[in-house]
């Protein structure tokens, strides 16, 4: 294959992944909202913003933080290369791009999903509207996420796609815990430690992990067990283990089909050497903070090779 | 002009309103129909259009502005009788097209036999020096033609135009049949259709019959478009999809030790036959255009040497050049020793005085076009145009002359289309697409049949609001 369709296809997804990740976000953001005054919700809009790596580019633009101002902003903005509907459209564009390698069933959903966003988003959403704009980009993303487990051939083309999921997927995982960290730190060191925080129940929310999360431990909530649960329990789909499994056994499937291991591999068995062994006290000792900024960077690092590895430009 | 006026052929209804013989079988099923039932269809059809994302870009505007080509349900039906003789004819202009070139690229004996002027090569852009002297793989310039033809009476197919660059559409072709298939499975257990779904293999198989000296094994077919930004960007994506043939860019490209390679995730690899859908001036920075980071620096001398095959060659444009196109029937008996056998349509070249003369005393009753439009920009239609249009049309004749040609407006024959009100007759025209290898050539059933979906229209383009039917050949 072409390597700027691996590329394309490498985006297609990565994009995908943070429109649903944005979506998650949000939904967590809203609900913490609504059971708060005004100047506290504001609070959590601003973290939200702050969460998803947008504050910058936010505050450029507007004053306050306005719940619809913020939703309306990651929703729909045309001006923020990452709001849902650019991304969407990025997801469509690559797509396109790639078209002669991604099945019609592959196609077809990414081209609804963006007949639908955009028609659902071509209007300022509203606090009565929101809670269906999240559900339908959910919905949305896990069609496309299904026509290609359908449909797609279990070739190189499958495993870049994969990557990109994973890839960005470990990276918004790392990046929510890494800005809520000082919620869980004060609790780090107390194992057991039950106390109702509120702020750990966002955290879990926004990763989509909350009633796993309950379900597992009997309904009690303890900060080192929710740091546990989504950095190492290889169960958690959205957990870094589980996303770094994904992407090992990924970049195998690549190194078989194509005779040879590159760069990519190395930087993983690297990876792998940390976050193997680790337990939640070797992280806590080396510094929660210290440990997922690693694992920004070694993210980064396996994408690039990957990029490199394949010719995905010039 | 009117669609409903009686000079005017319609291929379903006879003058008496009797069906004629062609649409017998498509008819008697339609009778049966309950009407909103078929709205209904028609409607599934758009839907399924959008879904699948067969759009195109509207040339100058808005990149997320993507249209729809209307789709109507109605078929256009031709004959086998019928369709036999058209395909003799259109394989001969094809042949006669073919030679014209390579003459035209080495001796240029028709010249030297007074044929046809020498100035209509001099000055005349895409006629390219580059190709002189030289033949491509298998002799083969026009691997895909297009001939856009009319119809005005029972016998009489006029040739309109041909279209040897890169003509497009086929993917309408094949996606209009599946669609009406998919709609009206059961009228195809009753009238029996000649399919043309195997065209993308057979395209395939022509351009690999046409591969250069330097391949080894089987020929890599690559498909080249400007990009997903490109008008007949569905189509490109459809047809190296159905080939199973890489779809590349211009950037994917790169000349490396004498062949033209593309960047795979595996590394280079070398491109046999590459069906390229830009123009000439975008193929080579280091031939044609200087100033342009567009296309693969250096593939014409690749190509050259015989390290590729490109296709249609470049140059071909000559022959579908408006000027030329009047000069068509001499080249065809020139070249076949033949009458030929579809006429042209009457063509005044305005750089002539006497037929400047005849244009401008008749411009309120002919077709007007620029010599290089295309998609029916450009272009005068005389008896629907206002008088401040023709004035104004007039002066830019009368400044460029050489720049026209004009034709009389022929009474385009007209099929039925699906309105509100039932049918209605709309005026079409007919792109067959012929295939031409060292093999020989071959001409799908049917093509592509554009409908002005105003009453009374003429232009049947996409751009100016034409649709698509299916075209029907019948089987015997």
């Amino acid at each position: 294959m072409l390597g700027r369709s691996a590329n394309a296809i490498f985006w297609m997804f990565r994009y995908l992944e943070r429109a649903e990740n944005l979506a998650r976000l949000l939904d967590t953001g809203f609900r913490m909202a609504l059971t708060r005054d005004e100047l506290t919700a504001e609070e959590e809009w601003r973290s939200v913003v702050e969460t998803a790596g947008l504050r910058e580019a936010y505050q450029e633009q507007n004053a306050t933080y306005a719940g619809i101002q913020v939703w309306n902003y990651m929703l729909r903005d045309r001006d923020n290369a990452n709001s849902i509907r650019n991304l969407i459209g990025a997801v469509r564009s690559n797509a396109r791009s790639a078209r002669n390698v991604i099945t019609s069933e592959v196609w077809e959903a990414v081209n609804e999903s963006y007949l639908h966003l955009n028609d659902l988003l071509n209007r300022p959403v509203t606090q009565g509207g929101l809670a269906d704009a999240i559900s339908t980009i959910k919905r949305e993303a896990t069609q496309v996420r299904g026509a290609m487990e359908g449909s797609m051939l279990r070739n190189d083309i499958y495993n870049f796609a994969s990557i990109g999921s994973f890839v960005e997927r470990a990276d918004n995982t790392a990046r929510i815990v890494d800005v809520k960290y000082y919620v869980l730190l004060p609790s780090l060191s107390y194992v057991g430690s039950s106390l109702d925080n509120v702020q750990w129940e966002t955290i879990l929310r926004s990763l989509g992990a909350e009633r796993a999360f309950r379900w597992l431990n009997a309904g009690e909530l303890d900060a080192r067990g929710i740091a546990d649960f989504l950095i190492l329990d290889g169960r958690f789909p959205r957990s870094l283990r589980f996303c770094y499994a994904k992407i090992r056994s990924h970049l195998h499937s690549l190194a078989l089909e194509y005779g040879a291991e590159g760069r990519a591999h190395e930087v993983m068995r690297n990876a792998d050497l940390k976050l193997q062994d680790a337990d939640m006290e070797s992280v806590i000792d080396a510094g929660l903070h210290e440990f997922l900024a690693d694992c920004i960077v070694t993210n980064n690092e396996i994408a690039r090779a990957v990029e490199a590895d394949y010719r995905f430009t010039d | 002009m009117s669609g409903t006026g009686s000079d005017t052929f319609d291929e379903m209804y006879d003058a008496d309103g009797g069906i004629r013989s062609a649409y017998d079988g498509y008819y008697s099923w339609y009778d049966e129909q309950d009407p909103r039932g078929l709205h209904r269809k028609h409607r599934e059809a758009e839907a399924f259009f959008r879904k699948t994302g067969i759009t195109f870009n509207v040339y100058g505007q808005d990149e997320a502005e993507e249209r729809l080509i209307p789709f109507d349900p109605v078929p256009r039906i031709i004959t086998a009788h019928e369709w036999r003789r058209l395909t003799k004819g259109i394989d001969q202009r094809v042949r006669a097209l073919n030679a014209f070139l390579h003459d035209l690229y080495h001796r240029q004996e028709i010249i030297r036999a007074g044929r046809i002027p020498e100035w209509l090569l001099r000055g005349n852009e895409a006629y390219l020096p580059h190709m002189s002297g030289f033949t491509p793989p298998g002799g083969v310039y026009t691997h895909i033609t297009g001939i856009d033809l009319v119809r005005t009476g029972p016998n009489d197919f006029h040739v309109l135009e041909d279209n040897a660059r890169t003509p497009s559409g086929v993917s309408y072709m094949l996606e209009n049949r599946e669609t009406m298939m998919a709609m009206f499975p059961e009228l195809f257990t009753r009238v029996k259709v000649a399919p043309v779904s195997n065209y993308p293999r057979r395209l395939a198989r022509s351009l690999a019959a046409c591969a250069p000296s330097a391949c080894e094994g089987r020929p890599v077919v690559a498909v080249l478009t400007p990009g997903i930004y490109n008008s007949a960007y569905y189509e490109h994506a459809f047809l190296a999809d159905q080939m199973g043939a890489e779809l590349v860019e211009a950037s994917d490209l790169r000349v490396i030790d004498g062949r033209v390679k593309m960047r795979t995730t595996r590394g280079f690899k070398a491109v046999d036959v590459l069906y390229r859908r830009v123009d000439d001036d975008f193929l080579d920075p280091l031939t044609f255009r200087a100033d342009s980071m567009l296309g693969v620096p250096g593939i014409m001398d690749v190509y050259r040497a015989g390290g590729i095959t490109i296709a249609n060659a470049p140059g071909t444009g000559i022959a579908d050049d408006k000027a030329l196109y009047s000069f068509m029937p001499e080249i065809v008996e020139f070249y076949t020793g033949e009458k030929p056998l579809l006429p042209n349509v009457e063509t005044y070249r305005c750089m002539e005085e006497d037929a400047l003369k005849y244009v401008l005393d008749n411009i309120a009753d002919l077709v007007v076009k620029e010599v290089h439009g295309s998609g029916g920009y450009g272009m005068l239609i005389g008896p629907t145009s206002s008088k401040r249009e023709i004035a104004k049309f007039t002066q830019k004749l009368k400044a460029n002359p050489q720049n026209y040609i004009a034709q009389p407006t022929l009474a385009l024959s007209t099929v039925p289309i699906l309105t509100k009100k039932g049918l209605a007759p709309r005026h079409v025209d007919l792109r067959p697409f012929v295939l031409m290898s060292p093999n020989g050539i071959e001409i799908t059933p049917g093509g592509l049949t554009r409908v002005a979906l105003k009453r009374g229209s003429l232009v049947v383009n996409s751009s100016q609001g034409g649709g698509t039917k299916d075209s029907w050949v019948l089987e015997e």
